[in-house]
């Protein structure tokens, strides 16, 4: 059974770099290469988003508010102040980390749908200050974001982009199931089953929820900082509420508490909209329809799901085998 | 020098007196029991004595050390463990996952161990879960190590919680209705149960309905009747006291 789980663990890490590796091969221009760096930055809020929302239990309709300070953050540090993108990165995320620990100290109190609530408003804030300091922030034309360097090198081109958005996903993968199978992990995973029961057994339940608020949202900054330098330009669309619903949705789709599963979540739900340009000005229906037949036929998520009919596939066989 | 002490204990909810003026101290190493008619106040008392209610007045000391007011988790870290009457198993685990979370207090590692793995972390995890498979099987579940929690018949969930309780490596165990919907022979298996544990050296409190299980295990007995003590003693000191019969019974003794 326990080298049974470290397969598992493994075997979804080789597909994963397997993906990643091969894709390549099958993205003939620019443009495709463009999605799948978006795939993979979406891919990166999700995980962190599905450490708070799948494995601990906890709403958040904000998160876009991170992604947005995050990439708001190094833009105007490295554009206004002259940072090394790379610092203003990293003075961004560290940034975020401490807004999202002193607001989710007052915030994580709050339960279900009022929790839902206090995010959703924290992410109204943030969208309206960045809308509206255009001094800073450029107002709702945006702003333009200098180049990441690395080591005295630009980076440039999808090409490259690629590989790196490519290897940050791998390590925000290996990082977040390195978690949930830690003792910490396990706590956040009892808050979610029951907190009075995670209470009695010495988990002090607002300091972990208060942990994952914080590490989904550096995941969230740093996937927002990265999406800024990359595009080479910010506006605030991506500070938005509805952008806040579109990660959750990626987060619920894919499956919760499943961290391939929010990469999954991701890479359909922002490959989904291009391959529905098809239907033209139906699209959005289609979108829709989409995803209320996921709701329906497969409520616990695709990963989820997908893995619970692959082991029921198996069972039958094995006694059909036994009773011979 | 008893292990739990509670002086003058009174809990309300909105003008209703669930717990009034409770003293009692509870001796190390043995099994007491807390008995009562319905809405006496037991689980409410179960609720003070594991920090998930305050308590309006009183206090409560483990030991030499006073807990009154702290939260739940601090009461299981100086000691107490428990189990609900009202499953608070976590579904969303295997039966071998609730276990290692109830180890939750020997396992702690900082938040960079956790998220790179490091070696020791590693073998911490596995020997964790031996841990955790062993008290599986000292509970009666060893067929239950992978089994998914929603899958498990409700005496199983009920042995699952006492597994998580005893990981938590506790002084003091309270069982809060363990025998409840469970059928003459599984009351009879927890009796053993409970008698295993009393043997490791820990003190058990037990709440519960059913008199069979209550006088054949407990060496000490607290009678409960409208949230205040009605009697205390051995078996056969309780079951004589006119008071505790006329409570039951509401039969008034000449």
């Amino acid at each position: 059974m326990i080298s049974w789980l470290a397969q598992a663990r493994t075997g979804g890490m080789l597909a994963l770099v397997a993906a990643i590796a091969l894709l390549p091969l099958a993205l003939s221009n620019n443009y495709f290469y463009e999605v799948a760096i978006l795939v993979g930055l979406n891919a990166i809020v999700c995980i962190g988003l599905n450490l708070l929302i799948g494995y601990a239990g906890q709403i958040s309709l904000g998160h876009a508010g991170f992604f947005g300070l995050g990439g708001y953050g190094s833009a105007i540090l490295s554009a206004r102040y002259g940072w090394p993108p790379l610092a203003a990165l990293a003075a961004a995320t560290a940034a975020v980390g401490l807004i999202a620990f002193i607001i989710g100290r007052p915030i994580l109190r709050l339960r279900g749908h009022y929790l839902a609530m206090a995010t959703l408003g924290m992410g109204v804030i943030v969208s309206i200050v960045v809308s509206t300091e255009d001094g800073f922030t450029g107002g709702p034309d945006g702003m333009s974001v200098p180049p990441l360097t690395l080591a005295g090198m630009v980076l440039q081109g999808e090409r490259v982009w690629y590989w790196v958005v490519g290897a940050l996903v791998v390590a925000a993968v290996w990082l977040a199931q390195n978690l949930i199978e830690s003792p910490t992990g396990r706590a956040l995973r009892a808050l979610s089953g029951s907190e009075v029961g995670a209470e009695v057994v010495g988990i002090d339940s607002s300091r972990h929820k208060l942990l994952v608020f914080v590490i989904s949202a550096v995941y969230a900054a740093i996937a927002g900082g990265l999406a800024a330098h990359y595009s080479g330009f910010i506006t605030p669309g991506k500070v938005s509420f509805f952008h806040s619903i579109e990660l959750v949705t990626m987060v619920v789709f894919g499956g919760m508490a499943s961290t391939f599963g929010a990469v999954v979540g991701a890479a359909i739900l922002t490959t989904l909209p291009q391959a529905l340009t098809v239907f033209k000005e139906y699209e959005m229906v289609a979108f829709g329809a989409v995803m209320m037949g996921t709701m329906i036929f497969v409520p616990k998520g695709l990963v989820p799901s997908l893995a619970m009919m692959a082991a029921a596939c198996h069972r039958p066989v094995r006694s059909r085998g036994s009773d011979r | 020098m008893s292990l739990l002490r509670v002086e003058g204990l009174g809990k309300e909810f909105g003008g209703v007196r669930a717990v009034e003026n409770l003293s009692f101290s509870l001796a190390p190493g043995m099994v007491h029991s807390i008995i009562g008619p319905n809405g006496a106040g037991k689980t409410t008392l179960l609720n003070l004595l594991t920090g998930i209610y305050v308590p309006t007045v009183g206090a409560i000391y483990l030991g030499e050390r006073e807990l009154t007011g702290r939260p739940p988790h601090e009461y299981a870290a100086a000691g107490v463990a428990r189990t609900f009457q009202n499953l608070q198993v976590f579904f969303n685990m295997s039966a071998l996952e609730n276990v290692m979370v109830g180890r939750y207090r020997h396992e702690r590692c900082g938040l960079a161990a956790a998220l790179l793995r490091f070696p020791a972390q590693a073998r911490a995890e596995s020997a964790c879960r031996d841990a955790a498979a062993e008290l599986l099987a000292f509970v009666g579940l060893g067929d239950y190590l992978v089994a998914r929690t929603d899958a498990m018949p409700y005496g199983a969930l009920k042995r699952l919680e006492v597994a998580r309780a005893l990981a938590t490596e506790p002084q003091l165990l309270l069982l809060d209705e363990p025998a409840a919907g469970l059928n003459p022979t599984e009351t009879g298996e927890f009796d053993a149960l409970i008698g295993k544990i009393a043997g490791r050296g820990i003190t058990v409190v037990l709440v519960e309905h059913n008199m069979r299980l209550v006088m054949g295990v407990s060496d000490h007995i607290l009678v409960l009747d409208y949230g205040r003590k009605l009697a205390e003693g051995t078996a056969g000191e309780v079951r004589a006291d006119p008071r505790v019969v006329e409570a039951y019974l509401g039969a008034t003794v000449h």
